[in-house]
């Protein structure tokens, strides 16, 4: 059955836990904050699971086809007639796919910072901080209207931001929370501005009209819309592109990727989190969102979509190769594999089956991916907690130490390097197959990518539990992490080997029909293949330790050293901004400021406190001094108007 | 014996005036200071009488005016010799020059 309070809920628990904890939390629940908000999130995943079981089995379902249902929808400012920013939820087959996925990820992380974190000085905060994400999250995948999605997606950057500035008085973490919010938020004007395009356009704001008013080439607004043209392409596309480009700073495409990496100074919890499971999805939410404006009335737009998603796909991919930070490898994997998502909705086309086959390809990599990805993050976590480093070179040898890890790990790099049968194994399937329908060049990258990313999640595998033979932290001094640590981790390994095995077809397609995903051994076996090449490769680089990687890299000494350096990216913007932007933009406006503007102030003020100094002396306490004033006054102001105003 | 007309007042209540303020501007005791003060509005009656007796006779506006006016002055000089008293518990002095600091 059918009811919005059950669905508000889902996001209103954890804006309770946030409100209460963020308030109280400090003075009052000190130590039982983790376990009240994990609670809390309980009950909400609860109510998720309950609220997809009842969409995709109960009531989603009219004359056989996904409906998009709007079980609630309040008008909150109303600009013009049937131009209105509502508070609405929507419910269709990727938002209660996403409501799943963020509430059992958030879950999982609650849970396992219980152990993580404990001891911590702002404990409570940190539960605060994640509860306000998670609502944030939630109620960016239920919005009904473009303008309320834009608020959500405001508030998961703050909290974003929050997050990874977390340890606030470690320097490098707050550049990081600042370098995360200044390019997230500069892309968002991007997404404002097309926000502001679209709706011109279409008149509404709410996303079932507007998807409806400019798909079909017979209502004005799409003749209007596709008529008005600026630099020679016409506004419907600007419109497009613009939001993509806010999808792109929150999913960290190419070049707006600068801020995930550093991103991971942030909690290691918050990382599997935010920057891995979650809040960088929301860029291709956001494409999934508008797909069929996308498809139908702006195939230049997917295009570029396609091709910006396939070359961050490969860029990151190849960084990820030399980078020696753990977190720093998970943080461009999850950029590479956030460019497989966004150039699978890119391949697709609108239509029947085979050609959507793209976009049920994409969300079923998002929700594998938020399981892999996640436990990957979570059992780097446990690493790092137990060797207290986020080097490779201080790790090795530690299978024997953390078992349980171990295992987890080793499946979760499985899943991403699409061994079958694991979870990456299906969606990369039917994403490639997606892309070799539709664009061979985009299909060649993302093979190559995923042979690269089997070779860089194996070399990681590979130096953080093989390598050395015994750890310099001798026998272990501590254990793995208690049950909570361990639990999570479990859990999220058997979604990460199982959840290939879900029929995605079967629920969430761009139309809402069933389509039902083939299943093609000779396709297959050239992508496995280059996924078992690069295991076997790192392998014989990384499960000894030997001179064999130095080696190499002394030989690729340029390319080692350019993605080492991560391409001079960030260089580049730095250039960019203190070069270009401070010197000509930032340096007279400074001037202008110091110079015009605090003049004219300063000149006001000091007119004002010279006058003053010269009569100050009027006021001198003689009372017959005001008088012989007053006197003169008067008879002054007599003369005045008896001989001249006569 | 002459009748003293309009003119003569004027001329007595011109001259109370100055006087007032003659005294006003160079007395240094507050209570002669005040003593002008009442000069110079008695010199006002003076002008109300005078114009409502010789102008206007059949009316009484000028005389109420006046009775008016000494009622204010009372009150002014319950609160002026108030002033004087309590800035003489202080200063034990009631010299005007002495009453400069009140500008604070």
């Amino acid at each position: 059955m059918l009811n919005a309070t059950y669905i508000a809920l889902i996001p209103l628990l954890p804006l309770a836990g946030f409100v209460m904890l963020g308030l109280f939390g400090r003075k009052y629940f000190r130590n039982t904050s983790g376990v009240i908000a994990t609670v809390l999130l309980l009950a909400s995943t609860l109510l998720a699971l309950y609220t997809a079981y009842g969409y995709f089995f109960e009531y989603g379902k009219a004359g056989g086809v996904y409906q998009k249902l709007v079980p609630l929808k309040y008008t909150w400012l109303e600009f013009s007639k049937g131009v209105s920013i509502d508070m609405g939820i929507i419910l269709d087959p990727i938002s209660a796919m996403m409501l799943v996925v963020v509430t059992f990820v958030s879950l999982m992380v609650h849970i396992y910072s219980l152990a993580y974190m404990k001891g911590e000085e702002r404990f409570p905060t940190y539960y605060a901080f994640l509860g306000l994400f998670t609502f944030s999250m939630l109620g960016l995948v239920l919005s009904s209207n473009i303008f309320q999605i834009y608020i959500f997606w405001e508030l998961v950057g703050v909290s974003s931001f929050l997050l990874i500035g977390y340890y606030y008085d470690k320097p490098s973490a707050v550049a990081a929370c600042k370098k995360a919010f200044i390019v997230t938020r500069f892309a968002d004007v991007g997404f404002l501005i097309g926000i502001l395009v679209l709706s011109y356009y279409s008149n509404t704001l709410d996303f079932n009209t507007l998807i409806a008013n400019l798909t079909s080439p017979e209502s004005n607004a799409y003749k209007s819309a596709a008529a008005a043209s600026f630099l020679g392409v016409s506004a419907l596309t600007w419109g497009l592109v613009l939001v993509f480009i806010g999808g792109a700073g929150k999913s960290a495409m190419f070049p707006l990727h600068i801020w995930l990496p550093d991103a991971m100074e942030g909690p290691t919890p918050v990382s599997a989190l935010i920057h891995a499971a979650t809040m960088v999805v929301a860029g291709v939410f956001l494409v999934a969102r508008l797909f069929p404006v996308f498809a139908i009335s702006s195939p230049n737009a997917l295009n570029l979509v396609a091709y910006v998603g396939a070359a961050s796909a490969l860029f990151a991919a190849v960084i990820a190769c030399t980078q020696t930070d753990i977190k720093r490898v998970l943080a461009y994997s999850t950029m590479s594999q956030i460019g497989y998502m966004m150039f699978a909705l890119g391949v697709a086309h609108w239509g029947a089956g085979e050609k959507m086959l793209g976009y049920t390809a994409s969300m079923f990599h998002l929700f594998t991916h938020a399981m892999f990805k996640a436990l990957l993050f979570l059992g780097a976590g446990a690493v790092i907690h137990f060797v207290h480093s986020n080097e490779m070179k201080d790790m090795g040898g530690l299978r024997k130490f953390m078992p349980i890890t171990h295992i987890s790990f080793l499946v979760a790099c499985l899943a991403i390097a699409g061994v079958p049968p694991f979870a990456g194994f299906f969606s990369k399937e039917e994403i490639l197959l997606a892309a070799y329908h539709s664009n061979t060049t985009v299909y060649w990258i993302a093979l190559i990518t995923s042979g690269l990313t089997a070779f860089y999640m194996f070399r990681l595998y590979f130096s953080i539990f093989w390598n050395k033979e015994h750890h310099p932290h001798g026998e272990a001094h501590h254990g793995e992490g208690g049950f909570a640590m361990m639990m999570p981790l479990v859990l999220l390994a058997v979604g990460a080997a199982g959840a290939g095995f879900i029929p995605f077809g079967h629920y969430v397609t761009a139309d809402g029909t069933r389509l039902e995903s083939e299943f093609h051994l000779q396709f297959s076996i050239l992508p496995v293949a280059l996924g078992l090449a690069g295991i076997v490769l790192a392998m014989w680089l990384y499960k000894k330790q030997n001179e064999r990687p130095d080696k190499i890299a002394t030989s690729l000494s340029g390319l080692y050293k350019a993605a080492y350096r991560k391409f001079y990216i960030d260089e580049i913007y730095l250039f960019i901004t203190q070069k270009i932007i401070f010197n000509l933009v930032g340096r007279p406006a400074a001037w202008f400021d110091k110079n015009v503007v605090d003049g004219l102030v300063n000149l006001t003020g000091n007119t004002t406190q010279l006058v003053s100094e010269k009569i100050k002396g009027i006021q001198s306490g003689k009372v017959q001094q005001y008088a012989i004033y007053f006197l003169v006054s008067i008879v002054g102001l007599a003369l005045l108007f008896i001989y001249i105003w006569k | 014996m002459i009748e003293p007309g309009l003119y003569h007042l004027l001329f007595i209540s011109t001259a109370l005036f100055f006087i007032g303020v003659f005294g006003f501007f160079t007395r240094r005791n507050l209570v002669t200071m005040l003593m002008s003060i009442e000069l110079i509005l008695n010199s006002v009656n003076v002008n109300f009488i005078a114009f409502n007796k010789y102008v206007w006779p059949g009316k009484l506006d000028g005389v109420f005016f006046t009775i008016f006016i000494i009622a204010i002055a009372a009150a002014e000089a319950a609160v002026a010799i108030a002033i004087i008293i309590n800035l003489y518990r202080s200063h034990q002095s009631i010299d005007v020059e002495d009453a400069e600091e009140l500008k604070y």
